[in-house]
């Protein structure tokens, strides 16, 4: 370890934007190279944490040193011809953004900024995105960040750099570790670079929204608005007061003006048979109303743990019928349901078994290393899991235990 | 190419393989006479050819996890199979291997229009997943050509693509979940109908995996509402160059189309003389389609006649009917046919990045002249998946050499521009030895650990993906 990669955590918070999350007079390793960050992980004698901007701390709560990846940073080569984008992890998620755009053109899957509901503070990194797979609305229609991902290098738990896929978006030379990496919670590896299919930003959208619908009605013109030919880029729907009166369910399109014009006023037409449907042309307005839905905006600053299912819409309903009046917000079609819930409690307890699963995204640190945050999966995919960490990860370095449930088995 | 000794032990033993298969199949789906099971020598790549020892064509998971139970136990290799139209060699059998395959099971499981979800067994056909949807009005978007022959299982065991993929993406995209038999007979479920994964992304690993992870039985796919409409466009150029840009002006216009293909002289010519699409005779040629309502196609084909215009294109052909869209698409669709009635040929499958376009198609002309051999140049020019055709003749002495010599300088120059291997037909046997040139030690024994992960024998579809050098100790310790 090269004297010059330590430095305070006062400077690495500053540099990171770690803030509240790194406690005064811990030493923050902040390599500023690949090369750097593959020395730190072999030098590492305990567990590391790998940190872009710390604005995502979801997890098992992990004793660790925190390892930043702030340091390595910047865009690589951003090809709009062929609609790829290839950064460094560290690289704010601010500038691909704004670099795409003066290109016309965005990454596809619309990451969520978890700042707002964490309470955290500092710089989202593109690294970070992909760690937690981060997607919001579009998912629906443009897939998640794992999709659009086409290539990354990463440090494995044992300091080797790894890269897999590559800059093109069709590839299927050998396994893809890509997908594998994405979602993977800075387990398996420290990302080092990150590569993206970007896609064209279109100018027009619009949103229409149908106002105090039931959510089996609400989930039911949401699966009808998907199913249509209408190309439909977000789909949401927000349950309201305790009797739902007050809810709104909100469908987006996105396109060349005509077109959303044109498409619009046919699902204006369809839709209508559940109610009124008000057209919000207003592209600005439109915007801040996506940007509530994918950031999880309601929940923001209020008391509760925030729960994340992951259903089949048709199930959604009923499932959301066993949470009482926890308030919740339904995306993805009704596929994707966020809760707030009474803090402390076992919502997976509560909801029985139902196909799909739950994530704990925001707890206290008791809550969270007392109930499994990510679902805890069947025997057999378990000892896989375990398995692939042991490969990637040996020495059980890179946020051990961060993914897996408490108790004997997990660590 | 090389293949592994067989494993002398493991024939020894034939007859009780055989024997024990049968104890868990019925009759008809364990075949072991030499005649019969020759007609699973090879697969779509037919330079290739081996025999396997049986056969198995169970028709459920439980059936499935029996085989592979015995071949766990008796250390039998066993090569997951769909319909054979791998390109790559990815089904090819060793002599000491039961072939696994998946044909009898065509069941559609579950179709749900609220959930855009279809649930088939794999070794049901591409085509006839859209086949028990369409009725709604609803697709399975990913397309290969081989659609009509071509099993889930094998798209999902190379993460298959096709010409409309810009849109829609490639099977990985496509697909939301799994039942699968380890190689030990455990069964495991992964993904379902909902959108992610609960811990890591097993399902993004196991699509593309070559059959080497696990035997998948049945996968839940997603699947899209019908467009209103779809319409191409024929452009006609003077040079690849040009065609390129245009290529590109149209993506950065902002235009996303379905498909946008490219076929070059030589391809166009023989495509024409059997399919008679009317094409111009140019230097490249580029089938742009649309999808949307009529007024939305109207919007975006206007759009990219202005964005042609600035390229001088030779010819601008723009469909009025459904008859003059086939028209458009015969000569594409019939292009690898066509070639096939000339000539033998080898199918490329490089991809490299769309702006390197220019520059590998004029380094491909140039190896071409130096090999002596033919090229004809058609492809995905959206996504830069090149599938460039050596023409050879495999009754010549040492033309397949060439071809292959060939081939392999081909996929280099196009790992070389900043692309990889192989697109969308996978690795195979075929594209195995080259691996080292576009990965490094570390980056393949990364790939190498998964392997010991999900398959800690090393017997699920032996040979295949990686060198056999490289996998040399793993195969050895294993044994
Ligand atoms: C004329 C022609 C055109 C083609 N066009 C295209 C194209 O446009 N795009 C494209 O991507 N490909 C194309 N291909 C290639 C080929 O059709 C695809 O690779 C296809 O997905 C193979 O499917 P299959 O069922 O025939 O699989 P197989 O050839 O039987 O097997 C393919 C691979 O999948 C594995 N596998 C099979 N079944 C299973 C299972 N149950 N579980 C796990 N692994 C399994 C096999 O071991 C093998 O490695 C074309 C081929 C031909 C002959």
């Amino acid at each position: 370890m090269t004297a010059a990669a330590v430095t305070t955590a006062q400077e690495a918070a500053q540099a990171t934007g770690a803030g509240a999350t790194t406690s005064p007079g811990q030493s923050v390793l902040a390599p500023t190279s690949e090369a750097g960050l593959a020395e730190a992980v072999r030098d590492a004698s305990g567990p590391l944490r790998p940190m872009g901007g710390g604005t995502r701390n979801i997890g098992r709560p992990v004793a660790a040193q925190i390892l930043s990846v702030a340091g390595v940073s910047g865009i690589v080569r951003h090809d709009p011809g062929a609609l790829t984008l290839v950064a460094r992890a560290g690289t704010p998620l601010e500038e691909i953004e704004a670099t795409l755009a003066s290109a016309g053109q965005r990454l596809p899957f619309e990451p969520l900024d978890h700042r707002a509901l964490l309470a955290t503070e500092g710089v989202p990194t593109i690294g970070g995105v992909v760690a937690t797979n981060a997607s919001g609305p579009r998912r629906v229609q443009a897939g998640a960040c794992r999709d659009s991902l086409i290539g990354v290098r990463f440090v494995d738990g044992a300091g080797r750099i790894v890269k897999n896929g590559g800059r093109v978006m069709k590839n299927v030379t050998g396994y893809d570790l890509v997908k594998l990496m994405a979602g993977s919670f800075g387990t398996l590896g420290v990302l080092t670079e990150v590569s993206f299919k970007v896609l064209p930003a279109p100018d027009a959208r619009a949103t229409l929204s149908i106002s105090g619908l039931s959510e089996p009605q609400a989930i039911d013109a949401l699966s009808e608005a998907l199913g249509s030919p209408y190309d439909v880029t977000g789909a949401a729907h927000r349950s309201g007061g305790a009797n739902g009166s007050d809810g709104r369910t909100l469908v987006r399109i996105e396109g060349l003006a005509a077109s959303v014009a044109y498409r619009a006023e046919r699902l204006v037409a369809e839709l209508g048979r559940f109610g009124p449907v008000e057209l919000l042309d207003d592209r600005d307005a439109s915007d801040a109303i996506w940007r509530d839905i994918r950031d999880v905006r309601e929940f923001a600053g209020r008391d509760g743990d925030v729960w994340r299912l992951s259903v089949r819409p048709s199930e959604a309903a009923a499932l959301a019928a066993h949470l009482g009046d926890l308030p919740r917000l339904f995306d993805w079609g009704g596929g994707l349901i966020w809760v707030l819930a009474t803090p402390g409690t076992d919502l997976r307890a509560q909801l029985g078994s139902f196909r799909g699963h739950a994530t704990l995204v925001r707890a206290d640190v008791e809550t969270r290393e007392r109930l499994p945050v990510f679902q805890p999966e069947p025997g057999p995919l378990a000892a896989l899991a375990t398995r692939l960490r042991a490969s990637f990860d040996p020495r059980a370095v890179l946020n051990p235990g961060l993914m897996t449930a408490p108790g004997p088995a997990g660590t | 190419m090389q293949m592994p000794a067989p494993d002398a032990t493991v024939l020894a033993r034939r007859e009780t393989i055989v024997t024990r298969l049968s104890e868990v199949l019925p009759a008809e789906a364990v075949i072991s006479d030499l005649a019969e099971t020759r007609a699973f020598e090879c697969d779509a790549l037919t330079a290739y050819r081996c025999p396997p020892l049986a056969v198995a064509l169970p028709s459920t998971t439980q059936e499935v996890a029996a085989v592979l139970k015995i071949c766990h136990e008796e250390r039998v290799p066993v090569v997951p199979r769909g319909s054979g139209t791998s390109l790559a060699g990815g089904a090819l059998p060793t002599a000491d291997s039961v072939v696994l395959g998946v044909s009898k099971m065509t069941d559609v499981l579950e179709v749900n229009t609220a959930d855009r979800i279809i649930r088939v067994q794999a070794g049901r056909t591409n085509l006839s997943v859209t086949g028990a949807v369409e009725g709604e009005d609803f697709f399975y978007a990913p397309d290969p050509s081989s659609q009509l022959a071509c099993a889930i299982a094998g798209n999902i065991g190379m993460n298959s693509g096709g010409a409309h993929c810009l849109k829609y993406g490639v099977t990985t995209n496509n697909l939301l979940g799994v039942t699968m038999v380890m190689m030990d007979g455990t069964v495991v479920e992964i993904g379902g109908a909902h959108l992610d994964a609960p811990g890591l992304d097993l399902l993004g690993v196991i699509c593309g995996s070559e059959g080497q992870l696990g035997v998948v039985t049945e996968a839940t796919l997603r699947i899209l509402r019908k467009p209103e409409g779809a319409r191409p466009v024929l452009m006609g150029f003077d040079t690849a160059e040009v065609a390129g840009a245009c290529v590109a002006d149209i993506i950065e216009a902002g235009v996303l189309p379905v498909a946008i293909e490219f076929m070059d002289r030589p391809c166009i010519r023989v495509s024409e003389d059997f399919a008679h699409a009317g094409y111009p005779d140019c230097e490249a040629l580029l089938i742009v389609e649309v999808e949307g309502s009529r007024a939305e196609i109207d919007e975006q084909i206007g759009l990219i006649r202005q964005l042609s215009q600035r390229h001088n294109p030779v010819a601008f052909r723009e469909s009025a009917s459904d008859a003059e869209s086939a028209l458009i698409w015969k000569g594409r669709k019939a292009a690898f046919g066509a070639i096939g009635r000339i000539s033998d040929y080898m199918c490329l499958d490089g991809t490299i990045p769309v702006s390197e376009l220019p520059m590998v198609l004029r380094r491909i002309g140039e190896l071409s002249d130096e090999y002596g051999l033919d090229v004809a140049n058609v492809f995905h020019a959206g996504d830069g998946n090149l599938h460039p055709l050596i023409l050879f003749d495999a009754n010549k002495e040492g033309d397949l050499e060439i071809c292959e010599e060939l081939g392999a300088e081909i996929l280099k120059l196009c790992v070389e521009a900043g692309g990889c291997l192989t697109g969308e037909h996978g690795v195979g046997v075929e594209k195995r030895d080259l691996m080292q040139t576009q990965f490094a030690p570390e980056d393949l024994e990364a790939q190498l650990t998964v392997k010991d992960a999900f398959d800690p024998r090393w017997l699920l579809n032996p040979a295949k993906v990686f060198p056999l050098s490289v996998s040399a100790t793993r195969r050895e310790q294993a044994a």
